[in-house]
């Protein structure tokens, strides 16, 4: 399985994607930046990642606690996602995300 | 040492759950300890990020949330009267000609001791910044992460960002000195007390507040001083809203801070350290728990309660070189137990 990730420069990675991984530790696994400050307990919006439109709609919807959390982040838009709470599954093989300045500056 | 500087025998720098129980450590091998933390409360990212998340992998306790562990630490160190230096941030560490270390603080604090325990997490928890173009011009002169003294918003047009507690409270505090007040947040709903944001609501109602639903893209002002901003509403228009202070409110983010200067070896913002004393490069600082890299490191908190005990052995011999270092239980030590109050 592959995760599609593209960095703050625009450069697109194509990373190994393990099942039952969250996004947000498959990234940090393929060492591209990820604060993730608080370790995937969806507390500080520093995983903030964008999802890419054709997949916007094919993720599980988000939980309350990630609308509140995401309050924490900047530059929020209708596709964005904290990566900690994207656990990848083999429909999602191919997934697309872009970085953002919460998760990666 | 200098008139106003604490003497001690160990600082340690950073309050969170490993700080503190390296108190508890150094304590029972005859050491006093002052604790240093930018946080207004012990606890480090447990009290601050997740006080009311479980906590499953404690040795011993089945389920703990952070704050539930702050807790119990702060009672099992009790015994052995830490002094706190909260709400300051450890700024700069120099050697005294007599060799101590002399630690100060952002508030003026001077601490000298022996050794030094580098327990610092993450980094110091600051204020989260918008990545705004050029708000660094504006910041500490009309854009304030903070609020130190209320009387310097009286009679301004003050906007506030944010959905939790702070933004909150700040409304409600500041609303009655402002000339105007505008609370900017991305969305209706707030994750606050409910009762501030029935106030809120309530304030909003009466006109006394404004509340626009959208995201600051952009400053404008001159010579430091902010005129207006710029928000992108939830309709997608930018709308301008004139003021002269903006106060953001988006909690807190990890920085590594000024224990980069210290003069201790980093390794991608990391101190390594040996596994035997946990000691930095530099002899009498120690470095323990997330802040620190040996090969194998877990950034677990029981990885970093072991690291606490090793390293109190080594801090021993500096603070007590004359004495012998006694290995014991406080199961069977009647002499620990008697530092212990059991």
């Amino acid at each position: 399985m592959k995760l599609l990730v593209t960095d703050l420069e625009g450069v697109e990675h194509s990373i190994e994607a393990m099942a039952n991984w969250t996004v947000m530790e498959i990234i940090r696994d393929g060492d591209l930046p990820m604060r993730a400050e608080c370790g995937g307990s969806c507390a500080c919006a520093t995983c903030h990642v964008y999802i890419a439109q054709e997949w916007v709609n094919r993720l599980p919807s988000m939980e309350e606690e990630e609308r509140g959390t995401l309050d924490g982040g900047f530059e929020i838009e209708p596709n964005s996602r904290l990566s900690c709470q994207l656990i990848m599954t083999p429909d999602l093989d191919g997934l697309k995300v872009t970085l953002t300045n919460d998760s990666s500056n | 040492m200098t008139t106003d500087a604490i003497s001690t025998d160990v600082i340690i720098v950073g309050a969170g759950p490993v700080g503190l129980f390296a108190v508890f450590e150094l304590g029972l091998n005859d050491m006093k300890c002052h604790l240093v933390d930018i946080l207004d409360k012990p606890g480090g990212q447990c009290a601050e990020l997740y006080p009311e998340k479980p906590i499953y992998d404690i040795p011993g306790l089945p389920i703990v949330t952070g704050q539930e562990l702050v807790d119990a630490l702060m009672k099992q160190i009790e015994p052995f009267t830490p002094v706190f230096h909260l709400n300051q941030m450890a700024e700069s560490l120099t050697k005294t000609d007599e060799g101590k270390w002399r630690l100060t603080t952002d508030a003026g604090t001077i601490l000298e001791a022996t050794v030094v325990v580098i327990a610092a997490g993450g980094g110091s928890f600051v204020p989260k910044k918008p990545p705004i173009k050029g708000i660094e011009e504006y910041e500490a002169k009309s854009v304030f992460y903070s609020v130190r003294r209320m009387e310097t918003f009286r009679d301004s047009h003050i906007v506030i960002s944010g959905g939790g507690d702070s933004a909150l409270d700040w409304t409600l505090n500041l609303q009655p000195l402002a000339a105007k007040l505008t609370l900017i947040h991305r969305r209706d709903e707030f994750r606050a007390a409910p009762d501030s944001v029935n106030k809120m609501r309530e304030l909003v109602a009466a006109g006394k507040v404004d509340l626009k639903i959208g995201q600051i893209v952009n400053l404008n002002g001159a010579g430091g001083q902010i005129e207006s901003v710029a928000v992108k509403g939830d309709d997608g228009e930018t709308h301008t809203i004139a003021c002269d202070a903006l106060l953001p409110f988006y909690g807190l983010t990890m920085k590594l801070g000024p224990v980069a200067n210290f003069g201790i070896n980093l390794h991608q913002n990391l101190i390594p350290v040996d596994t035997e004393k946990f000691e930095s490069d530099v002899k009498t600082i120690f470095a323990i728990g997330d802040i620190n890299s040996y090969p194998g490191k877990l950034k677990l908190i029981l990885s970093g309660f072991h690291e606490t005990a090793l390293m109190a052995q080594q801090a021993f011999r500096y603070v007590h070189p004359d004495r012998k270092l006694r290995f014991q239980y406080t199961t069977s030590s009647s002499d620990l137990q008697t530092k212990l109050g059991v």
